[in-house]
């Protein structure tokens, strides 16, 4: 496992160094470092996260809430500084008229249902009666929780607990949302429609982190992936190019469906950036390693329009964050 | 300074943590605490009624007075102020809800100052009621002994008095124990130090009394009870001039607004992490 960091890439990544992008329209750390006493929160961490989905991913103890923690301002860090959208985050005035915190957390104030927990959040914000009701009945509409809301919380289930928090990190209408691992507890259908909830409120210009072990989930909803380990930031920005930056140590595999594998593996096999070719056994197809994907899918149009193979299928095995991660982070990781 | 929407905040503060505060399993143990004066003179009323007890006029002020002063403010009040304000912040991290309240675009001092002043009208509201209540039922038992009108005077003068000193013992108790759940990861122990400081200030020099809230609300008590230890130990007891009203007052005062303050200060740097607690 390496713990050298990838390197921003510029051409097809949406996101900027530090210093490159205002501060007012990113999430910006810079050189931040957190420790509990003698023990290791997170390290030299810089970031510059734009609008959209960005997904914290590691083992357990990897940083993950650390970095939220830091950025909702329920830490401070031991070095560093941190803005979110130009707001510090020791300024929880403006910062939570901003940001929406879903935590990792499950608990709740005895003895209130639903409707009364969101209710009393938003009367702290100091908004009246009629709009703080308004906007409780919208989150509970958004999470599906409206049958439930006069339900004491204490009696929900885990994934109802679950939808309630989300609710209350969205109920006011937050521009940044930081959602610890929201997908706990959640059933297959609730996770789907958190999930579409998630890409909504990134489609209308929202900065959604979300920390998560299902990685096969996070891969269907992330614009940008932010990898950890150990208290160290190992990776960042999209998943392609995280990936493309890993092609020397870690040859990118194509898997190809087709007529004539032979054929191609043989073509294939000559350019010096193929590192293996492996045919299928049903003889219909093969799995490559290269180490330059531009130039394997240049030669590869080149054999198609040339009549060499007729084509079924081809994509990227291994362009997802599960593969990336068992790169990056390995066995070590329990993400599933 | 946006003064309009932090007495906004600090009305939803004080709406969460009241119905907090009088409901609840550790409510119970602060309403037994508040009613036990209530019980004590109850039962001694009720005694005297059926004749199984006298009834002996001054003595009985004396006996409400030293009851109040020696059990009531010492054990009772300290007791359930402990209760309520160490859970203010303490109670919240041990139930893992505080972030709750640290999510919310609320400055942490006006959490302070919300939490605060309902812990302040939770305690003064019980505590006041069982001094209330106790003095009344003393009151009506000696009004019919002594054929007198019910509360006659300097009696309202006297029941007014009592309820300043019971509300200031909130407000100086409720600061101290504030501070501590802040502080303090286990502020039990520095809560029997301050019981065991309190409770030898008879026997340090009066300059050393001032360090102590109990010598100033005795002070404002409208009956002086003299120090009478068995054993011999009043043989160790300093006698010290109680200070005058003008100055026990504001000093109370004073003394819980520093407290708030500090406790203003220590959670500007306050971390949630659960996780170590």
């Amino acid at each position: 496992m390496s713990a050298d960091r990838i390197p921003w890439d510029r051409p097809s990544a949406s996101w900027d160094r530090p210093s490159a992008c205002p501060e007012s329209d990113r999430i910006i750390f810079e050189d931040v470092s957190k420790f509990y006493g003698e023990v290791l929160g997170v390290n030299r961490v810089d970031l510059a996260i734009p609008p959209g989905i960005t997904t914290l991913v590691g083992p357990n103890g990897s940083g993950k809430t650390t970095l939220m923690n830091l950025l909702t301002g329920l830490v401070q860090p031991s070095r560093g500084r941190l803005r979110v959208l130009g707001i510090p985050p020791d300024d929880p005035e403006r910062l939570f008229r901003t940001v929406g915190y879903c935590t990792q957390y499950d608990s709740f104030p005895r003895a209130l249902t639903g409707y009364q927990f969101l209710y009393g959040y938003l009367r702290l914000h100091g908004l009246g009666h009629r709009e703080s009701d308004r906007l409780v009945w919208e989150a509970l509409e958004r999470v599906d929780m409206k049958e439930a809301a006069h339900r004491r919380v204490a009696a929900y289930s885990k994934g109802m607990r679950q939808r309630i928090k989300l609710a209350q990190a969205i109920c006011h209408q937050p521009r940044v949302l930081v959602l610890d691992e929201p997908l706990n507890g959640l059933d297959p259908m609730a996770r789907a429609e958190a999930m579409a909830l998630f890409r909504e409120l990134a489609a209308g210009g929202r900065y959604l982190i979300i920390s998560s072990h299902i990685l096969h989930e996070v891969d269907r909803i992330s614009d940008q992936v932010i990898m950890l380990t150990s208290g160290y930031v190992v990776a960042e920005g999209q998943i392609q190019a995280v990936r493309s930056e890993m092609h020397q140590e870690y040859p990118m595999q194509v898997l190809v469906r087709c007529d004539n594998p032979g054929a191609l593996a043989a073509r294939i096999f000559q350019e010096d950036h193929v590192v293996e070719v492996k045919i299928h056994a049903d003889r219909k197809g093969l799995l490559v390693s290269t180490r330059n994907g531009g130039r394997f899918y240049e030669l590869f149009e080149r054999l198609v329009l040339e009549g060499v193979i007729t084509v079924e299928s081809v994509a990227p095995a291994d362009e997802d964050v599960h593969s990336v991660y068992e790169y990056l982070i390995g066995s070590e990781g329990g993400a599933s | 300074m946006n003064w309009r929407l932090w007495w906004r905040q600090l009305l939803a503060i004080l709406r969460l943590e009241m119905r907090k505060s009088f409901s609840g399993k550790r409510a119970v143990v602060i309403y037994l605490l508040a009613a036990s004066p209530i019980i004590i003179f109850g039962l001694h009323a009720l005694a005297v009624d059926r004749g199984w007890s006298r009834c002996r006029g001054n003595e009985d002020w004396a006996v409400y007075a030293t009851s109040f002063q020696l059990f009531y403010l010492r054990l009772a009040v300290f007791f359930g102020c402990v209760g309520i304000f160490m859970n203010l912040f303490r109670g919240e991290v041990l139930a893992k809800t505080l972030h709750h309240y640290l999510l919310a675009p609320v400055r942490r001092e006006v959490l302070v100052a919300g939490k605060f002043l309902s812990g302040l009208v939770a305690a003064a509201v019980l505590f006041s009621a069982g001094t209330l209540f106790s003095f009344l039922l003393t009151a009506s038992h000696v009004a019919r002994l002594r054929n007198q009108e019910f509360l006659a005077d300097p009696l309202v003068g006297h029941l007014a008095s009592y309820l300043g000193v019971t509300a200031l013992a909130c407000l100086g108790y409720g600061a101290v124990f504030l501070m501590m759940g802040l502080l303090f990861r286990n502020p039990m122990i520095p809560a029997v130090a301050v019981l065991i400081w309190e409770s030898i200030t008879v026997f340090v020099p009066p300059l050393l009394k001032k360090i102590s809230v109990i010598y100033y609300l005795e002070s404002l008590c409208p009956v002086r009870v003299p120090f009478r230890g068995g054993g011999g130990s009043a043989l160790f007891a300093i006698s010290g001039e109680p200070v005058s009203a003008w100055l026990a007052v504001p000093g109370l005062l004073l003394l819980a607004a520093a407290l708030v303050t500090l406790s203003a200060l220590r959670i500007r740097r306050l971390e949630v992490n659960y996780g170590a607690e």
